[in-house]
């Protein structure tokens, strides 16, 4: 299957429209959650920019990823200032590559993980606090001023992908607000979506992995996602859930 | 029958060492809280793959056992068992304190204990979290005035049972609440089951009457105080009945789960190649907190005395430990099955059995739950006219066959 070539013009938008997003820090709550680091909070603000005609999504062709490409998670580490040493049980890992071994056919492949930014996201139904909230257009976000770290959205998500902070962290990102004690997992970079731009790791993708991701609005029918997931069979995982994930991988 | 009559309990040395134990926990309980919430929980053994850990091993065996521990009232308001009433007071009380010790632990292991006032401002009523925060202060609201019924001189005992009936009610939906913290866990196939909240419940009744039991015997050894051989039979009677029902439901649980085809990896994890989690359902769950218990309470032969009715609440407290650790520890060692007919792999340890050692800070913390526990009863009891000055098998109703 071949997928639609990226927007890579959309990339530059997104650097000038980020700055601009930026300035405008009414946009965003800030708050100071350590001497030093001010950091954006993730709350009614980050649903105000959301457009609700939209629905963002990702497919993802499994057969172009390759075990040996890391570039989606290398650049969702240094866009969002997470890390994650190797062997450590501890550390978030907002995205992780996943291989796959199919047990009948011997089948290999790999893919990455991350949020599924489900429709009906089990995170969203057991958070207490409204902490684990969806933007109307789809975007799953953990607001970290009303997270109390009781983990039971770690418990509930059937994809693996949140995680918690176990340390004090220091060096954050501006556009990724972190906290120790609090929960957290992708944001689909929404401040990039936000921005007109798209998530780093789908960029990164196309330009120094194998153009495997696809990013776009799912409700427009014209979007280049919309129309290969027209084209071709995809699959949401755990579909059995019934979730409807905005996340899809084809080939698996 | 006799007249019961309730006195404060006296603070003897005895007392006073128990008390200053109890002290000592709770404050290494504190400092470990401190030194978690600055340190973060990397000092504790939880991770990204077991996300809840021995605290809430210890907070849900507490808050299980809360309820039940309000039976022995339930059974002398609700059913009209006339031997039972000297103890429901302290039933009540014991129960609170049991509640209070298992929030106490649950509530100091978040990550942000600070922003726990956010629960009553942004409350998600689709959470079952959420439910069980109104389910739990409703609890101590509709016993803490159960309790004031019974101790009101002149109650109509018309309000005393139409109370301790709304007390029998709110607990079965706060164990509910619960067991459906996990039955409602779609995600993961080591819970996911409806079974969970009638199965919690059963574990209410036994792991919580084999609290009230422990407790009672202690403070009455402790105060000088007298109670009937057949009474403490009767209870113990009911306490392998109670065991009993919790190993069929159990039984019921597995049995349902190995019918299903796409449970059967992680019933084969639990019952049979789990290693440690395996050995703590067989021996821990099976045998020490269920056939061995049944064994000695069931005994026909002098009875169920004194000291095999003690003995059998002890192995049903560790077995209901090991079977609560088993839930919710083992429920997360066993990997989310996301990719179904594939192996997976990847550097978040997808597919793998998950490993998980509690460190002495959690430890630590969960022991402090049971010291709080135990250290509001003392008070509740010191304080408060709870305690009969005697209970006499002679409330027992001669009329009632026993069984």
């Amino acid at each position: 299957m071949k997928l639609p070539a990226l927007n890579t013009p959309l990339r530059d938008l997104s650097e000038v429209d980020r700055r601009e997003f930026f300035k405008a820090g009414g946009a965003v709550a800030t708050v100071a959650l350590s001497s030093g680091v001010t950091l954006m909070a993730f709350g009614g603000e980050a649903s105000a920019n959301a457009d609700p005609g939209k629905r963002w999504g990702m497919l993802i062709d499994v057969n172009k990823c390759t075990s040996d490409c890391n570039a989606c998670v290398t650049a969702c580490s240094k866009e969002n200032g997470w890390s994650a040493e190797e062997g450590s049980e501890t550390d978030a890992q907002w995205i992780r590559k996943v291989d796959l071994t199919h047990k009948q056919t011997g089948r290999e492949v790999s893919l990455p993980m991350m949020c599924q930014h489900c429709e009906d996201a089990p995170c969203v139904d057991v958070c207490p606090t409204e902490a684990s909230f969806k933007r109307p257009d789809g975007i799953v976000l953990v607001d970290k001023h009303a997270c109390i770290g009781c983990r039971f959205c770690m418990m509930a998500c059937p994809y693996k992908a949140r995680s918690f902070i176990h340390e004090p962290l220091t060096d954050q990102k501006s556009n990724a607000p972190r906290g120790q004690g609090t929960v957290e997992s992708c944001t689909l970079c929404v401040h990039r979506v936000d921005a007109g731009g798209q998530p780093a790791c789908v960029d990164a993708c196309g330009t120094t992995g194998n153009g495997a991701m696809l990013f776009g609005d799912l409700n427009d029918p014209e979007s280049d996602i919309s129309k290969a997931l027209k084209k071709f069979n995809s699959i949401g995982l755990r579909d059995d859930l019934r979730l409807n994930p905005g996340v899809r991988y084809s080939n698996l | 029958m006799d007249r019961a009559v309730y006195r404060e309990m006296k603070l003897t040395p005895a007392v006073w060492g128990i008390a200053a134990v109890l002290g000592a926990l709770i404050a290494a309980a504190g400092l470990a809280v401190l030194y978690i919430e600055h340190h973060g929980h990397v000092v504790t053994g939880m991770t990204n793959q077991i996300v809840w850990g021995l605290p809430h091993v210890f907070a849900i065996f507490l808050i299980v056992a809360a309820s039940g521990a309000l039976n022995v009232a339930s059974i002398a308001s609700v059913f009209g068992k006339i031997e039972n009433k000297p103890m429901a007071r302290f039933s009540g009380l014991l129960s609170l304190a049991l509640l209070a010790g298992g929030l106490a632990v649950l509530v100091l292991d978040l990550g942000r204990p600070d922003r726990l006032l956010v629960t009553l401002t942004h409350a998600n009523f689709k959470s079952i979290f959420a439910w069980n925060i109104y389910l739990y202060s409703g609890f101590f609201a509709v016993v803490g005035a159960y309790i004031y019924v019974q101790m009101a001189r002149g109650m109509d005992p018309a309000v005393v049972k139409k109370v301790g009936t709304a007390a029998f009610v709110w607990r079965l939906a706060l164990t509910t609440g619960t067991g459906s913290i996990f039955g409602w866990l779609v995600a993961r196939p080591g819970y996911d089951a409806a079974i969970m909240a009638p199965m919690f419940i059963v574990m209410s009744f036994s792991f919580g009457l084999a609290f009230f039991l422990l407790t009672i015997s202690l403070l009455y050894k402790l105060s000088g105080r007298y109670i009937g051989p057949n009474l403490v039979k009767r209870l113990g009677r009911l306490l392998g009945i109670f065991a009993a029902g919790v190993l069929y439901f159990s039984a019921v649980r597995h049995l349902t789960n190995l019918y299903a085809a796409e449970h059967w990896d992680v019933e084969s994890f639990i019952l049979f190649s789990g290693g440690f989690y395996t050995q703590l359902f067989w021996i821990g769950q099976v045998l020490i907190g269920g056939v061995i218990p049944m064994l000695l309470l069931f005994k026909h032969t002098d009875g169920a005395n004194r000291g095999n009715v003690l003995i059998a609440s002890v192995l049903i407290i560790i077995g209901g430990f090991a079977h609560i650790y088993g839930i919710v520890i083992g429920g997360q060692a066993f990997p989310l099955e996301i990719f179904p007919n594939y192996t997976a792999s990847s550097s978040f340890f997808d597919g793998q059995i998950n490993g998980y050692t509690p460190t002495l800070l959690e430890w630590a913390l969960g022991l402090g739950g049971v010291a709080v526990t135990l250290l509001l009863t003392g008070l509740g009891v010191v304080a408060l006219r709870i305690l009969a000055m005697n209970l006499s098998d002679r409330n027992i109703d001669p009329e009632d066959v026993d069984f």
